[in-house]
């Protein structure tokens, strides 16, 4: 092969590799791509794949919650390129192999095996192999090496098959790095602690000067005179506040128990980010009434009506609630599970939402199992989709939507 | 030359290859691990070991891009023109340059440190953009141009407080430190303690990371606390048989203050202790 032809089928594995990783989700743009190709022209990562990897990886990724998926693809386009581990090295526990092999064989393998002598002797035979084996082994139907179709081998995410790469590793062996797949706990959505909290919210934060003009613009008067050669230039300006306006409803007891803590953190991040936060709770879905303190939930309730006419639609609205519920709750007048409510869930909250129109839905429940309630649908139908998981992005999301 | 780690910083290959790769192609590099894994100390190490000077830029939360570009101090030349100074005639005696603007116009290639971007407003790496890609700007006061002499090495860390706009992390090149292994750790404490016996590091890093694993920890104890306790360690001279103890009463490391950072986690450690010594009791 000439080196012009060598040179193009690379920049072809690095097209593919490219846009693989586009498919899988990882951001990387062109910019990224020809980084990379100058990067490698400059022989940063010769002759290494695991330089070549390093070296990809701190181009094209630049979020450790995609490095996950970085590695997969990254198994997946090169595979084959490297090595299988050192064989002599290997240790493999018997029992482990023929634990999996039992699991993953088919009937039609377990058969075949059966023909080869049993178990023990195939797992002989993949020791030998493993012994004999020196070179780089890629395809093909033998047992060991990458991309072939043993159950044995390494390559890819493939749940079914004995990884002997991942065996390797135990033992201390250079295993490939992408293969331990280390960053896995760090993709998707991290626990919310009140800090992150705290900064999801701050894009509502909208600070505006509002009121009359009776505060020294200190700055603006030193640089008006200074721009005036000397001669006092006096500027006011009004204070400055957060206008954000947060009425924040929060279910509580029943199925909230399990997400008090989460809803906690959200309530007290949210306490120190807006001035202007009012709180009030329900019990699943919003009735006709609300109540402030839960300690005197029955003897202090406020009229749903009187929220509605007391803040005025600019508030935005952010109900907390897991919306887990009887579809009766949310439908039918006299629905609610702990008084009789002659108007139904459903027209309160389409209430709400047409007198507030920025309301969101804040569910603290994993969006994948939205679907087993009915109700959940039901009312995010109601809130025109504005439902959110509690997570970092979700809140991120929520609070977009309502700016 | 290639940064490889140095005789008190021990970089593993990866980020020897990111830094090397910024280095090379001559782009800023962003940092994020852990709190206490050495991100600021790389920025050090690697303009040691490049022999290239050092200029540090602390980001605040009141930090504004500006302020890395420069400043024009108005006030002082207010006070010039009241007492009749001959210098407020000239603007260029009022703006006070910045940290960027230092290391454009440094006679030798150093190495910049902008440490802690993430502290700072949601838009300042967007108001960077343009400085950190072509390494120049505009002075409006005097209307001339600051041009890199020659490319910075940037180094950029973030905490992960808040999300990093694409368009700036489309400039850098990254790296994520992880935390350390053990065997990493082991060579991190060599680097540190270099005359700590062998056994203790063995005990203590035992403890160390078995501590990590208490779960619901509100902040896991990193390297920095580790270096520290263990010089602790060797202060008060602590045999390595004390951090073995599992009897009950003792499962409390040692000089655990130096680990555990809050109030809560203290508890908590306690707690699961106390829950420890009672199974052990009924077994």
């Amino acid at each position: 092969m000439t080196s012009r032809a060598a040179a193009a089928r690379g920049t072809a594995t690095f097209a593919s590799f490219f846009e693989a990783l586009r498919r899988a989700g990882v951001p990387a743009t062109i910019r990224e791509y020809l980084d990379l190709l100058t990067a490698v022209d400059r022989g940063l990562a010769r002759f290494d794949v695991e330089a070549f990897y390093h070296l990809s990886r701190a181009v094209m990724v630049k979020d450790e919650r995609h490095f996950d998926r970085f590695d997969q693809v990254f198994a997946h386009v090169f595979r084959g390129l490297e090595s299988p581990p050192d064989a002599a090295t290997i240790d493999i526990p018997k029992e482990w192999l023929a634990i999996l092999a039992e699991l993953n064989l088919s009937d039609e393998e377990k058969t075949q095996i059966q023909s080869m002598g049993g178990l023990d002797k195939l797992l002989e035979t993949l020791r030998q192999r493993l012994e004999e084996q020196n070179g780089r082994h890629q395809g093909g139907s033998k047992w060991v090496g990458t991309a072939g179709t043993s159950p044995y081998g390494s390559g890819g995410y493939n749940p079914e098959g004995v990884r002997i790469g991942d065996e390797g590793e135990r033992q201390g062996r250079a295993v490939k790095v992408w293969e331990r797949r280390e960053f896995r706990d760090l993709s998707g959505d991290v626990e919310l602690g009140t800090r992150a909290i705290k900064l999801a919210l701050r894009r509502l934060r909208r600070f505006a000067r509002e009121g009359a003009a009776d505060e020294l613009d200190l700055p603006g008067t030193i640089g008006a005179t200074a721009r005036n050669g000397g001669l006092l230039d006096l500027k006011l300006v009004p204070e400055r506040r957060n206008a954000a306006k947060v009425l924040l409803l929060l279910d509580v007891g029943g199925s909230m128990d399990p997400h008090v803590r989460r809803c906690e953190r959200l309530f007290s991040a949210a306490r120190g980010e807006f001035r202007h936060l009012e709180h009030f709770y329900f019990h699943n879905c919003v009735y006709e009434s609300l109540w402030r303190e839960n300690r005197r939930r029955h003897d202090r309730r406020i009229d749903t009506w009187e929220i509605i006419n007391t803040y005025p639609p600019d508030w935005r609205v952010v109900i907390v609630g897991d919306a887990a519920m009887a579809p009766y709750e949310l439908t039918a007048p006299g629905g609610s599970v702990e008084h009789y409510n002659p108007e139904a869930g459903e027209v309160w909250l389409r209430r709400l939402v047409r007198s507030f129109p920025r309301t969101v839905w804040i569910n603290p429940v994993a969006p994948t199992r939205w679907r087993y309630f009915d109700s959940v649908g039901g009312v995010t139908e109601i809130l025109d989709g504005r439902m959110y998981p509690m997570t970092l992005e979700g809140l991120d999301a929520a609070m977009r939507e309502m700016t | 030359m290639r940064f490889q780690g140095t005789d008190s910083y021990i970089a593993t290959p990866d980020l020897a290859i990111a830094v090397n790769a910024s280095v090379t192609l001559e782009r800023p590099l962003l940092v994020k691990g852990e709190p206490g894994t050495g991100k600021t100390v790389l920025a050090r190490e690697v303009a040691q070991s490049l022999g290239h000077p050092l200029i540090e830029w602390h980001v605040k939360s009141t930090t504004r891009a500006q302020h890395g570009l420069y400043e024009y101090d108005a006030v002082a030349r207010l006070r010039d023109s009241q007492l009749g100074d001959a210098r407020v005639h000239d603007i260029s005696n009022y703006i006070v340059r910045g940290k960027l603007w230092e290391a454009f116009t440094a006679p030798e290639r150093p190495v910049l440190l902008i440490d802690e971007i993430d502290k700072a407003d949601i838009e300042f790496p967007n108001d960077l953009l343009l400085e950190i890609d072509r390494m120049e700007f505009f002075v409006n006061e005097t209307k001339e141009t600051v041009k890199a002499r020659q490319r910075p090495v940037v180094i950029i860390t973030s905490n992960n407080e808040k999300e990093l706009p694409d368009a700036f992390l489309r400039r850098c090149f990254f790296h994520y430190i992880a935390f350390p292994n053990r065997e990493t750790m082991e060579r991190i404490v060599a680097v540190h303690h270099p005359d700590i016996s062998h056994r203790l590091v063995r005990e203590a890093l035992t403890v160390f990371f078995e501590l990590r694993e208490v779960p619901g920890l509100k902040k896991k104890p990193s390297t920095s606390e580790l270096i520290d306790w263990l010089k602790l360690l060797m202060a008060e001279d602590i045999s390595p048989e004390v951090l073995r103890e599992k009897e009950p009463g003792k499962a409390i490391p040692p000089l655990y203050g130096a680990l555990l950072k809050s109030e809560q986690d203290v508890q908590l450690f306690e707690r699961l202790a106390f829950l420890n010594r009672r199974e052990r009791a009924r077994e």
